[in-house]
């Protein structure tokens, strides 16, 4: 160039040589470093785009020079992992939940695992540690809608509850007592009263419990005819002799549930999770509290 | 100094300026739309994938309108970790019928993707109602007003009708009915005991063509969704968007050689 660049006389550093009436701007390079870094992103930048999948071609894009790629190497790593569990987990494959139960080595295993899936999948509605909440029952308790056997618990994980996903999902639905018309209020009032004295360990003859033994021992009682209320597992029918209600205990909760009942779903799981991280959640729900 | 050298011959020549400005626009515009002439070739064939059904479009503009993107990704990334949480890594054939896609980059709460069948419908009510009620340690605000507010779907078509002019792939033209009965599909979708099977069989011929065997019926929500069967609001809408999230492709159906082809 043509003019040697000028010294401003205040600062002493040197001009752009840009002047606009009399204000000239002063040269603040960028350190070197900053600039050498700069450009050597750029090259690595195109070795990058060399090395690796990046510009589209006619019929698809460029691999790369390394022919790496996202989903063959997560295949890798999932291979890896598989090889780190297979020792553990070939066992659990091969043994049904009981017997995992009693070998004390392989129930730590699954115990640990069986931890980490419920925390993931089943703790937003039954809560950490199977707590349970209002419409999730508890699964740390010995009381069991759809059975507390390892057995029963596998098939509660794999096919869910009265979802529409899984044409073997557990399925029972009570009937909306007072919504279609089976039952006056009066004879509600009398069987809610007739369930909530069960629940605190009173047996009251009388038309609540008549009205119980036609209509709700078929589910709620282990045999068609009986006024006890303690349950029915094949038929999911909760007992009824205790105070642990999903939908509340009160009379007005139970009333309410015999007029028009809520009835709680539960997903499928055997799509989502392997037959494996089924059986470690099992022997995890069987050890909460209440296994059978 | 040099550079300032070469900066001046820049700034001091407009034509040099002008091609200067032209080459960078270029490189942007190469980058950014090269991809996309590819894309047909780019994109997995996979079998299941269909666009929404109005009430899930409905969903998916109050999904978009309540921000939930700014929390919640909707991608599996082909991550071991993500793998081993969410379920399998998501396809770009699962967003392409979404306008604008809901990939995110932020994940304040979990990634959605495959949210869909994973919780129950009276699940997400109350969880949108009150995340607290269900998820103690939870920091997602309250969503309560969705549970009162009667779902807007008169334009429906309209809306759909849009989205398939910014498609691709020609969404609903090629879904049969789509856009002429959107408003009875919404309908039939969100009522207890409605006929559903014009709905059901419209979205399950686009899934899985047309010769599709009886049980090859594509999965969506139906029903009374929030609790409320009295009328459709805004929170069935939501919840039949959330579930049918991910759940349109089954993997367990996808054999090896087809995955294969997904790594070329």
């Amino acid at each position: 160039m043509a003019e040697h660049p000028e010294r401003d006389e205040i600062t002493g550093r040197y001009t752009t040589g840009h002047e606009w009436d009399g204000i000239s701007e002063l040269n603040t390079p960028l350190p070197k470093w900053w600039v050498w870094v700069f450009y050597i992103s750029i090259g690595w930048s195109v070795l990058y785009t060399i090395a690796y999948p990046s510009w589209p071609v006619m019929s698809g894009f460029f691999g790369g020079a390394t022919g790496w790629h996202a989903r063959a190497s997560l295949e890798d790593s999932l291979a890896e992992a598989r090889e780190a569990r297979s020792e553990w987990v070939t066992q659990i494959a091969a043994r049904d939940v009981p017997a995992i139960l009693e070998d004390n080595t392989l129930r730590s295993y699954a115990m640990r695992g069986g931890e980490v899936l419920f925390k993931e999948n089943c703790a937003p509605c039954h809560q950490t540690g199977g707590a349970g909440a209002y419409g999730y029952p508890t699964l740390a308790d010995d009381e069991w809608i759809w059975g507390g056997t390892p057995e029963a618990i596998v098939t509660t994980i794999q096919h869910g509850i009265r979802n529409d996903t899984d044409p073997d999902a557990r399925s029972s639905e009570m009937y909306a007592f007072g919504e279609w018309e089976l039952l006056t209020e009066e004879e509600i009032d009398q069987v809610a009263q007739y369930v909530y004295d069960l629940s605190h360990g009173e047996m009251n003859a009388g038309p609540g419990q008549d009205i119980f033994v036609a209509q709700c021992a078929a589910c709620h009682s282990p045999d068609a005819q009986s006024p006890g209320g303690e349950g029915n597992k094949d038929l999911g029918g909760p007992p009824l002799n205790n105070r642990i209600f999903l939908y509340g205990g009160t009379k007005k909760d139970i009333a309410a549930q015999v007029y028009k009942p809520q009835l709680g779903v539960m997903p499928s799981w055997s799509g989502r999770l392997s037959d494996e991280d089924i059986k470690q959640l099992a022997v995890y729900v069987h050890s909460l509290g209440g296994g059978q | 100094m040099s550079l300032i050298k070469h900066h001046k011959l820049i700034e001091t020549n407009v034509f040099l300026l002008v091609l200067g400005i032209f080459v960078t626009v270029i490189i942007g515009g190469l980058v950014e739309i090269v991809p996309l002439f590819s894309i047909k070739s780019t994109i997995e064939n996979v079998q299941g994938v269909r666009p929404y059904t109005p009430l899930e479009v409905a969903g998916r503009d109050i999904y978009v309108r309540e921000g939930c993107y700014n929390c919640h990704s909707q991608m599996v990334r082909p991550f071991r970790d993500e793998i081993e949480r969410y379920g399998h890594y998501s396809l770009a054939a699962e967003s392409k019928f979404d306008h604008p896609f809901q990939w995110g980059s932020k994940r304040t709460g979990p990634d959605l993707a495959r949210v869909g069948g994973k919780y129950s419908n009276e699940w997400h009510v109350r969880h949108l109602i009150n995340p607290r009620a269900v998820v103690p340690e939870s920091i997602m605000p309250g969503y309560p007003h969705l549970a009162q507010r009667p779902l807007a779907y008169d334009t429906i078509d309209a809306n759909m009708r849009t989205l398939d002019l910014v498609d691709r792939f020609e969404t609903y033209s090629q879904v049969d009915g789509a856009i002429e009965n959107a408003v009875a599909d919404l309908e039939a979708q969100a009522t207890p005991d409605a006929d559903t099977s014009a709905l059901v069989a419209r979205y399950s011929d686009f899934a899985f063509g047309p010769d599709r065997a009886e049980d090859q019926v594509t999965n969506m929500a139906l029903g009374d969704l929030d609790g409320n069967p009295d009328v459709i609001t805004e929170m069935d809408a939501l919840v039949a968007y959330l579930q049918v999230l991910g759940t349109m492709v089954d993997f367990t159906a996808v054999d090896q050689t087809r995955k294969a082809e997904w790594i070329r």
